[in-house]
Parts: C-alpha cells; sequence; structure tokens
C-alpha cells in the first residue's frame, strides 16, 4: 500500500523486529485508540467552546498515533484499518459508543483514560513488547484522564442541570466498563485484578469531588458474552465503520 | 525597539502629563507618524475610532472564517481514505481552531470579548470569508482547499504580518507558517491523486474546477469597487491592493497546476509577455455578490451548524462558568 513516511514507522518497525508481538493484543489496543479517536474526530466543528475544539482533537490525534504504531505492528494499517469487517474489530464496546452529548463524551472518556493510564502505566513498567509504545502513551493518557477529570468537575458540580447530565451519563455508560479488565491475550504481565481496583478507586474519587454518584448497576453481564474483545460489537458501530471505510473501499488497491 | 517605546509612550493617553483630557490632535500626530514611520500601534497607544472598528470588523471576520472553515473540511475527517491522511487533515482542521483563538484574543485587545464577536456572528452582522459557503463534494476537494483556497488566503495574509496593529501582525506570522504547511499538504494530496488511478486523477480535476474561481474571488471585488481598500491601506492594514494579490495568487498557480498534471478551468488563461503576467478570464462578480448575499449553496447550512454547535454548548459554558465562580469563591474564603 502506501509508503509511509519514516517518522512514524520508525519506532515500531524496531518493536517488531526485536520481539515477537501478540497480535491480538496489538489489535485490543490498537482498536480502542482507532474507534475512540474516529468517535472524537465526529466532535471537530460541534465543540461547546473553542478550546474544546482544540482539546477534543488532541485527544483524537495522540489516539491516531497510538492506533498507527499498535496497528502496524500487526500488518499495514491502512488494510487493517479499512478492509475488517465489523466482527473483526476486538475494540471494547465502551469506545465505539456514539458521542452522545458532552456529558456523554466525557463519561466514556473518563472510563476509558483512567482505564488506559494505568493500562499503559502497568506496560511501561515492563520490557514486553508494548513497553516503548506505553512510555510514550502513558504521557499522552496522564492529560487526557486530568482534561476528563477537569470537565467531570465542572459538570458534576456545575449547574443543576449539567449535573444530572452528567450523572445520567455516567450510568448510561457503566455497564460497558467490566469489559475493560477482561484479561487480553498477549497482555500477560499486566495484574487486571490490581488494576480494576484501582479504576474503581480512582473513579470513586472521581466522582465524589464532583459530587457525583457512583452508578450501582451490573458492568457487566452474561448476555454480554465478552462483547467487543471478541468481536461482538454493538449497532452503532456497524454504521460508523460503513462511514469510515467506505471512500477507502470504494478505490480498490489505490493510494492516497 | 527603543523607538517604538519612545513612540509607545508619547502615544499613549495614560502617560499624559496635564492629566486632563487627552489632546486628541497630539494623539492624532503622533499616530499618524507612527502611521508615516512603519511602527506598530500596540493595544494601550491611543488610535482614532475608525481604525479601531475596521480593525475589529478585520480581524473578527478573519476569525469566523477559521472557525466557519473547520466545518469543509471536517466533512471529510470520518471518512479520510487512509489513516495517515486522516491525521493530516485532523491536525489542519485544529490548526484552523487555534487560529481561531489567537485572532480572538487579537481582536479582544481592541476591547470586544469573544462572546460579543460570536454574537454578531450568530446573528448574521458579522460576516466570513464567502469561500466556505461552497461544498466540499469529493475527497479531492480536501486538496483543493488546502493548495486554492490556503494558496489563496496566504496570498492575502503575508503582508498582514507587516500590518500596523502589532497584536494582529504578530498573529498572522504564526498563522502564515501553519497556513503554508497546509497549503503543501494540500498540493500533495492533490497530487497523489492526480497521478493515481483514472478516477481520482479525475476527482482532483473536478475539484480544481469547482475551486478555482471562488479561490481567484477570495481576494475580493476589483480594486475600483472595493469599499474599504483606500483608507485601509493608508492606515497601512492592507499593503497591496485586491487586483494586484489577485494577479500574483494567479501567476503562482499557472505553472503549480502544470506540474500537478491538472489544467485550471479558464480558456483566456495565458501568458502575457508584456505585462509579464497571465492574462485571465473575467470573474463572474455577479456570483461572488450572491453568495456573499447568503445565496450560496452553503450558507445556510454553515451558520446552522455554527449556532447549533454554540446553542448546545450552552449548558456547557454556564457548567464552566459556575464551577469557577464556586471554586474561586472557595479559595478566596481559604484565604480568609
Amino acid at each position: 500500500m502506501t509508503a509511509q513516511p519514516a517518522d512514524t514507522r520508525t519506532s515500531l518497525t524496531t518493536v517488531s523486529r526485536e520481539t515477537d508481538v501478540p497480535a491480538a493484543a496489538a489489535l485490543a489496543l490498537g482498536d480502542d485508540a482507532l474507534v475512540l479517536s474516529h468517535r472524537l474526530g465526529e466532535w471537530i466543528g460541534h465543540a461547546p467552546v473553542l478550546e474544546e475544539e482544540v482539546a477534543l482533537t488532541n485527544i483524537a490525534l495522540d489516539l491516531l498515533g497510538q492506533a498507527r504504531v499498535l496497528l502496524s505492528m500487526v500488518g499495514d494499517e491502512d488494510e487493517l484499518a479499512y478492509l475488517r469487517e465489523e466482527r473483526a474489530f476486538t475494540n471494547l464496546q465502551l469506545v465505539e459508543q456514539p458521542n452522545g452529548d458532552f456529558a456523554h463524551t466525557i463519561a466514556r472518556q473518563l472510563y476509558f483514560s483512567v482505564y488506559q493510564h494505568l493500562l499503559y502505566g502497568q506496560l511501561a513498567a515492563g520490557d514486553g513488547p508494548f513497553a516503548p509504545l506505553a512510555a510514550k502513551a502513558v504521557k499522552e493518557t496522564a492529560y487526557h484522564r486530568d482534561h476528563a477529570e477537569q470537565w467531570t468537575l465542572r459538570l458534576g458540580d456545575g449547574t443543576q442541570a449539567s449535573h444530572e447530565r452528567m450523572q445520567r451519563a455516567c450510568e448510561a455508560l457503566w455497564r460497558f466498563t467490566g469489559e475493560m479488565f477482561q484479561p487480553v491475550a498477549g497482555l500477560d504481565s499486566v495484574d487486571w485484578t490490581g488494576l480494576e481496583a484501582a479504576w474503581l478507586e480512582s473513579l470513586e474519587d472521581v466522582l465524589r469531588r464532583a459530587t457525583l454518584t457512583l452508578p450501582e448497576g451490573p458492568r457487566s453481564a452474561p448476555w454480554a458474552a465478552g462483547a467487543g474483545r471478541q468481536g461482538v460489537h454493538t449497532e452503532p458501530f456497524g454504521r460508523m465503520l460503513a462511514e469510515m471505510q467506505h471512500l477507502h473501499r470504494s478505490h480498490p488497491g489505490a493510494t492516497w | 525597539m527603543a523607538t517604538a517605546a519612545a513612540q509607545h509612550t508619547a502615544r499613549t493617553p495614560a502617560h499624559d502629563a496635564r492629566g486632563g483630557a487627552p489632546d486628541t490632535d497630539a494623539h492624532q500626530r503622533a499616530f499618524d507618524a507612527a502611521i508615516a514611520a512603519d511602527e506598530r500601534i500596540e493595544p494601550r497607544d491611543w488610535m482614532p475610532d475608525a481604525y479601531r472598528a475596521t480593525l475589529i470588523r478585520q480581524i473578527a471576520q478573519h476569525a469566523h472564517s477559521e472557525i466557519i472553515g473547520m466545518q469543509p473540511e471536517a466533512n471529510w475527517i470520518t471518512r479520510a481514505p487512509s489513516l495517515r491522511r486522516k491525521a493530516i487533515l485532523m491536525a489542519k482542521v485544529q490548526d484552523e481552531a487555534g487560529h481561531g483563538l489567537y485572532l480572538y484574543s487579537a481582536a479582544e485587545t481592541l476591547g470586544v470579548s469573544r462572546d460579543e464577536l460570536l454574537d454578531k456572528l450568530h446573528s448574521g452582522r458579522q460576516k466570513y470569508s464567502s469561500i466556505f459557503n461552497y461544498p466540499t463534494l469529493t475527497w479531492a476537494d480536501v486538496g483543493a482547499i488546502g493548495w486554492l483556497v490556503d494558496g489563496a488566503a496566504i496570498t492575502n495574509q503575508v503582508p498582514l504580518c507587516r500590518c500596523s496593529y502589532g497584536p494582529y501582525a504578530r498573529a498572522m506570522v504564526r498563522i502564515c507558517k501553519e497556513e503554508s504547511f497546509h497549503q503543501r499538504q494540500g498540493y500533495e494530496l492533490l497530487l497523489a491523486l492526480s497521478r493515481g488511478t483514472p478516477e481520482q486523477h479525475a476527482m482532483a480535476q473536478d475539484a480544481v474546477n469547482r475551486w478555482w474561481w471562488p479561490s481567484l474571488m477570495m481576494f475580493g471585488p476589483p480594486d475600483d469597487e472595493s469599499e474599504h481598500s483606500a483608507q485601509s491601506m493608508a492606515w497601512k492594514i492592507k499593503r497591496h491592493s485586491n487586483d494586484e494579490l489577485r494577479q500574483r495568487f494567479v501567476d503562482i498557480c499557472v505553472p503549480q497546476a502544470e506540474s500537478l498534471g491538472l489544467t485550471l478551468p479558464d480558456p483566456d488563461l495565458k501568458w502575457n509577455e508584456e505585462r509579464g503576467h497571465y492574462d485571465f478570464g473575467p470573474i463572474d462578480w455577479d456570483e461572488f455578490w450572491q453568495v456573499i448575499k447568503g445565496n450560496g449553496p452553503c450558507n445556510e447550512q454553515r451558520m446552522a451548524q455554527r449556532r447549533r454547535a454554540h446553542d448546545e454548548g450552552a449548558w456547557v459554558r454556564e457548567a464552566a462558568a459556575a464551577y469557577a465562580a464556586k471554586h474561586t469563591h472557595d479559595k478566596e474564603a481559604r484565604r480568609g
């Protein structure tokens, strides 16, 4: 496919040459980043304030950068992004959820960024194939996490209307959060139980400071059947991919 | 710098030694001398009301153009055909939001808030560049906007880096650097299409055909019909006439189109040895005025999206303000 400039490929070829990359893990993490980046990209031109146009795009660009490194560990980034069918994507269902209002976007980002920050923190501390990527990504995700936490505080402890919206958003997305802690094949060094405990502790703390209540509903359920990581997605995801993949698929073999 | 500082003092009402009403004639003379000496006017300097009003109008229109200009390109972010192109496009649209921020800040130095300016945009009392009232119909339009629209913008904007108003001139230095990067990216996108499959080549040619004439209109009406030009040139806000800049742009684009392997949709386009410039065909000024008046293909759509984003974001801005007010109060209470 298209020849890629050296800057985006250098670091990842180093990783993939020297180590045996677990493909399932690279795809799972790469798909999370790719899909959430796409959703955030949908905000561009629609954000509530100009500073958020810049901030949400910044997060989208960081995630897209991570996705490109991760997918390229497994194969051609564009073939993987544009030519796989819905059932072949292994991202979490959380990241594919439609943007909703700004509160839903912030709740989704809070849940995911805290998770990603903790996960990349563990991966960066190890010496596995994802350590170099994680070392860079952990700095980016620290910013994403801070951005989401600050907005959670503003919305939760802002006006009565914003408080209600933020509480509703936290409740609505809560059921997608259990899936994050299913062990991912190939990420054997990760302490998933510890990760989940740390995530819950962080969420309790942020939501309390934001005068919000930690949701109580189930965080995963038997009917979910493992969901996103097993390639089972929610209905909006197919439409998202249809839009994302349409142009690329309309010109088979073309370079861009 | 030393001269500028001395002039600054002389032109600043706060330094009026007599402490009474500022001597307008003396201020006007100091202002005129500064303009004549090609010095910068700074926010705290005295300036004629009309100079201030002209700058506010121009900087606001420029800022509005940056944020409305995000829309036609953002239209393709979710459909970008490769991840590399998607990253480039997102970064570009983000830069435009950033330009909007610098420009609204430059306007604030003249005593007008971003909220007031946005209100004027939303109520139609201030305008944005008419070019953004054209639709982006295919992926190639992203390239054509980069090459032609950003190219025309740079031709217009590079002289603004020497504009007499300091904050505007400094914002433009940074903006022009980023715009020229965008222009090269647009050119490179079109080149990839032009050298691609026959379908991609046709897509690129079609986009250039549609964007060429509106890009020439970006320089504004012909010199003899341009309402604000003469005064702006006297104040050194504007340095070259509309027609001069338009000619410069045409002269730059013709050889670039040849390198791209694309044609420009003007049968009258040819080199004029005597003038040392390319001659080009007549511009449809009726179309230009119609689009400005609101009858372009996307005027309503662009404004509707802008107002919707603003209205739907109202509760978010209110929450942020309420939170800030509460917590400023907390901090003050803690300080005692």
